[in-house]
């Protein structure tokens, strides 16, 4: 397979976009659609601060160094979650987020859950009796709640993670197959700012997740490859690989599925049937039936105008 | 004969066939792995020969946010 821009040896092929791309074009290609992405979805601009959550895996740091690259002044934020599993799991992605950082002269804040709050994530998640005995839920709580904090106390615009796409349709079939409306109307790219909460944006919302993998192989960035010993056999996880099962059989599935449903929460057509109960029928004010418009009714219309017609005559 | 190797397992396949149909035949999908050959990706057209080493890198992460 050639690359699509030069003819040489492809190393990339991206089937949902009909496009193969060699390792120099493709490490063009990456920087310049992440840069699209942040001002399609007006994300923040070079003149704001952002956090960037870093967690020693791929997605993250791949984030960074386009940010890092694109020239936006982000800073990382490494959360040490307590977590061993036997393979000294948050220990070694913590040297791998710190190496990144020192190779490119780049300012990592490292905050320890254990020295913050008494106890590592485990231990938290077993007195707090949270999560069927894993500790998923009180990790996510956790990670969210500080990350908050943090970009806030030290006065950062925007906090950005590493979400690719693959993680944003995981999370929109699980809560499709939920019909888990709440949920539904807040995914997308841009979380904006409200009282307390820091403005959150994902701008690899758009790239798969393979697209990821292969950026970090290209550019030689050393990222945590074992997975979290707890993330085995989890929900989203399932979800990915069924989702892989489709994108084989139906190259696009997962883009159109997450692009279809970022266009309809657009356009207001989630949950249509409240939306007309409740903000678009009026009653009629001289039959007092429901109608869609101001004013009366299509029937008192319809025979209003035909008593004038017959008037006329 | 060819190697593939994804995390702790191996898989062995006849040379001459595209690396596509190899991760077939190991019920492999495809969408989730990147191959490497000699420390370079290779694609799923790519045609492997005899005494090939596939080293297949997982792609797909979980956790929670």
């Amino acid at each position: 397979m050639k690359c699509k821009k030069c003819g040489e040896k492809a190393s990339v092929n991206m089937r949902q976009h009909k496009l193969a791309l060699c390792k120099e074009h493709y490490l063009e290609w990456v920087p310049e659609q992440t840069e699209r992405f942040i001002k399609k979805y007006e994300m923040f601009t070079h003149d704001e601060k952002v956090l960037v959550a870093v967690s020693g895996g791929k997605d993250s740091l791949a984030l960074w160094d386009i940010l890092h690259r694109l020239g936006y002044q982000a800073d990382g934020l490494y959360l040490g979650l307590g977590i061993d599993g036997g393979i000294g799991y948050s220990h070694e992605s913590q040297r791998l987020a710190q190496k990144f950082a020192d190779e490119r002269g780049l300012k990592l804040h490292v905050v320890d859950i254990e020295k913050e709050y008494g106890q590592p994530i485990p231990v938290l998640s077993e007195i707090s009796h949270r999560g069927h005995g894993k500790p998923c839920a009180v990790c996510g709580l956790v990670k969210r709640h500080e990350m908050n904090r943090i970009a806030r106390d030290l006065g950062y615009a925007v906090l950005a993670t590493g979400h690719n796409l693959d993680d944003e349709a995981a999370v929109l079939f699980g809560n499709t197959l939920n019909w888990s409306s709440e949920y539904l109307l807040r995914q997308g790219p841009v979380l904006p700012s409200s009282d307390g909460l820091a403005r959150k944006v994902k701008p690899l919302c758009r790239f798969y997740e393979r697209e990821m993998t292969a950026y970090c192989l290209l550019r030689g960035i050393e990222y945590i490859y074992e997975e979290c010993p707890f993330a085995e056999g989890s929900t989203s996880i399932y979800y990915k690989e069924l989702l892989n099962q489709l994108e084989t059989a139906r190259p696009g599935a997962k883009l159109t599925f997450y692009l279809k449903f970022l266009e309809a929460r657009k356009r207001g057509d989630l949950f249509i049937e409240q939306n007309v109960g409740q903000a678009h029928l009026h009653p009629c004010p001289k039959c007092g039936q429901p109608t869609s418009a101001p004013g009366l009714c299509s029937f008192c219309r319809m025979i209003e105008k035909t008593q004038q017609l017959t008037l006329s005559e | 004969m060819v190697k593939l190797i994804l995390r702790d397992k191996e898989y062995e396949v006849k040379a001459g066939m595209t690396l596509l149909s190899a991760l077939k035949k190991c019920n492999i999908v495809p969408e989730s792995v990147i191959a490497t050959r000699d420390g370079e990706m290779i694609l799923e057209d790519e045609i492997l020969r005899d005494g090939d080493v596939i080293k297949l890198v997982a792609v797909i992460s979980g956790g929670t946010w």
